[in-house]
């Protein structure tokens, strides 16, 4: 048993660390046009990471795309890599899978009646795991940077793979970790450079713990995450569980950690001008799409406990 | 990362499966743990059959009768023992704090008069670090090493100390100087609890049962070559004692509660607790139990790769003592209107889980440690 990354996804996630950095600061135009870089994505390989090498693709795996979620969640990437790779990829042939490496065509997937970046989109799986152009009303959501829109259907076209619901999952757990770990970090920046009472307000152990609280979540929600990346990864048994439990978790100590982190933050934190409430607004947007942390649970419980005990 | 067994653990894991069946009889196992872990002759045996099996000290050196294997071996030793519902060694103390402190700081004698007994429980250890008043604040210890000539001349207090009732000997830190400043002040000393001056008073907890003692010292000669350190170096000494009660025991907590939720689900699968919102908890107990279980397969991966355990390791202890807590209530909730009885297991459980968030590190203490040694932030003190 070897439950750490290797050196190449070590350095993977080093690279993406400094590359979304550099292009994704936290003094941005938030609230102008954000350039989703999605040909340069395709030239460092992200795009291919899980397509095979002959379709032009990396040919890694799914623990390596978790990687650079949790990176994408951390820099609050705007484009749709979570639904072009987390979402639609699983369900590809082929052609498409090497469209989708060249950066050629990007996907999303329909989640409970609602398309994710419908309006920027080319294609997008339905429920029925068919392809569809996408086409359709956009609607705005509590993350600003994550629209998502109502299909119109026409007969699509059948796809060989099917929807992954697990891998779904797994993938945004995987954002919300990397969001729970930036606003942890920034917490902690502030805790140690705002000074009240003359000392740094990170020795009061009311503003301290919070913060150890959260270190605790986000330790305990990667923990869920890469379990659940590895069952993906290895078609195990408990891949279904293993997403659920990890969504579930990591999606509501993202929340969590957002909240913890305004909260030490002060006035400051509650400000526009602040970029907290950015990731804050993503973790509530990961933790209401799809299935919500509740209806995830029940479904641990019916895992574990069985479906039949009595109501 | 690959969460299957390599071939060696495999088989490390089937052959240990084996003995398990052969050597541990089924009344012995499914313990609820408490002071029945003290059954001092059972306990001996029990350890002793460990260490003649090979599994006591798996992670120590040979040379000290350690079996030399990877940290990985003793997580698996850990899962096993818990799948086989098996009573712990009794040497807990010795082999998870006073062991690794003797062999980071002991002097060759030291290390080849206590190590093997350590592991073949013909020594049992306990601790002595808190005193009345000096909880938390370790460094506060006020029980008094006199140096005369080839010896110390101990006097003072020690109390929360298990095993102390049936221990050979005991690990105390000592106020060497009291004119020396905080931290450069203590003497870290190997007591013999068979000496003259030793006294032990079990002290009786909200279970009903005594797990724990007080340990008063009168004049006790404790001889120089018993030191462990330099003389002034106790805290520097202590902390690998506690920097090891941290080390691979997440796993040992994580088996424990395993059984604990186990005993949950099959609680509520009998007892028709059927509503949504109980399935609910339930469902949140089992993530936080696998949260747990990869966060110590994490840790043992840094473990592994660097000697040190992760940090991700600081947050195992605070979870579990507080999620033991949770679902030991829900436990008895479950039971309905029995709940109220003493049931000889989810009674004692619930009752004994309020100590988890005090021993072996407050929860406060351990926010404090993940807040100023994790996370950089300034020091509250």
């Amino acid at each position: 048993m070897d439950f750490a990354f290797t050196d190449e996804q070590v350095e993977l996630k080093r690279q993406a660390r400094a590359w979304l950095s550099e292009r994704y600061p936290l003094e941005r135009d938030w609230d102008g046009v954000q350039d989703y870089r999605w040909a340069e994505l395709a030239e460092l390989g992200w795009l291919g990471v899980s397509v095979a090498e002959e379709d032009g693709g990396v040919g890694l795996g799914f623990v390596e795309e978790v990687i650079l979620l949790e990176e994408l969640g951390y820099a609050l990437y705007p484009g749709p890599y979570l639904a072009t790779v987390g979402f639609a990829l699983a369900a590809l042939g082929p052609a498409d899978r090497a469209a989708v490496a060249a950066g050629r065509v990007k996907w999303s997937a329909e989640v409970n009646g609602l398309t994710p970046w419908l309006g920027s989109v080319d294609k997008v799986v339905d429920m029925d795991g068919s392809a569809q152009d996408a086409r359709g009303e956009e609607l705005p959501t509590v993350d600003p940077s994550r629209p998502v829109g109502r299909l119109e259907r026409t007969n699509g076209t059948p796809l060989p793979g099917g929807r992954d619901i697990p891998r779904a999952r797994t993938a945004m757990a995987a954002e919300a970790v990397g969001i729970a770990q930036r606003v942890l970090e920034l917490g902690i920046e502030h805790a140690t450079t705002r000074k009240q009472f003359g000392k740094p307000i990170g020795v009061y152990q009311a503003v301290s713990h919070q913060l150890a609280n959260t270190y605790a979540d986000v330790e305990l929600a990667r923990s869920l995450v890469y379990w659940a990346a590895w069952c993906v990864a290895e078609n195990d048994e408990q891949a279904p569980v293993a997403a659920a439990a990890a969504k579930a978790f990591a999606a509501e100590a993202a929340v969590a950690a957002c909240e913890r982190s305004i909260q030490v933050h002060g006035g400051t934190g509650f400000t526009w001008e602040h970029p907290l409430h950015r990731f804050y607004k993503r973790a509530l947007w990961l933790e209401g799409l799809g299935s919500r942390p509740s209806e995830l649970r029940g479904e641990v419980a019916d895992a574990v406990l069985g479906v039949t005990v009595q109501v | 990362m690959d969460l299957r067994d390599t071939p060696e653990e495999a088989a490390f894991r089937a052959e240990l499966r084996t003995w398990l069946d052969t050597n541990l009889p089924e009344k012995r196992r499914g313990g609820r743990g408490g002071a029945e872990r003290f059954g001092e002759a059972f306990g001996r045996e029990w350890s002793r059959l460990l260490y003649e099996g090979g599994y006591a000290g798996l992670t120590w050196p040979k040379e000290y009768g350690g079996a030399g294997a990877p940290y990985s071996f003793q997580a698996i030793f850990y899962e096993e023992m818990a799948r086989a519902q098996a009573p712990a060694h009794v040497g807990v103390i010795g082999l998870g704090m006073a062991g690794p402190t003797i062999m980071a700081h002991g002097t060759e004698e030291q290390k080849q008069a206590h190590l093997a007994k350590i592991l073949s429980a013909e020594e049992i250890w306990c601790q002595g670090f808190s005193e009345p008043d000096a909880g938390s604040d370790l460094a506060a210890a006020r029980t008094r090493a006199e140096r005369r000539g080839d010896v110390y001349v101990v006097n003072g207090q020690k109390v929360w100390s298990s095993f102390a009732h049936i221990a050979d000997f005991c690990i105390i830190v000592t106020q060497s100087d009291p004119d020396a400043p905080r931290y450069q002040n203590l003497t870290y000393l190997i007591v013999d609890m068979h000496a003259p001056g030793v006294e032990v008073r079990p002290l009786r907890q909200i279970t009903g049962e005594a797990e724990f003692n007080e340990i008063f010292f009168n004049d006790v000669e404790v001889p120089v070559s018993n030191r462990l350190g330099d003389e002034g170096q106790g805290w520097q000494v202590a902390m690998t004692t506690l920097l090891h009660e941290r080390g691979t025991l997440g796993f040992a907590l994580t088996a424990a509660l395993e059984a604990s939720v186990d005993k949950l689900i099959g609680v509520a699968r009998e007892r028709v607790n059927g509503d949504q919102g109980t399935r609910e908890r339930i469902a949140t107990e089992w993530i936080e139990l696998q949260a747990l279980r990869y966060t110590n397969y994490r840790a043992l991966g840094t473990l592994q790769r660097t000697g040190i355990p992760g940090p991700e390791g600081s947050a195992i202890k605070l979870r579990w003592s507080e999620q033991n807590q949770r679902l030991t209530k829900l436990g008895r909730e479950l039971l309905g209107p029995e709940g109220i009885l003493d049931d000889g297991w989810w009674h004692h459980q619930q009752l004994r889980s309020r100590g988890n968030t005090i021993e072996a590190g407050t929860s406060e203490v351990l926010r404090n440690i993940v807040a100023e040694r994790v996370l950089g932030l300034p020091k509250s003190r």
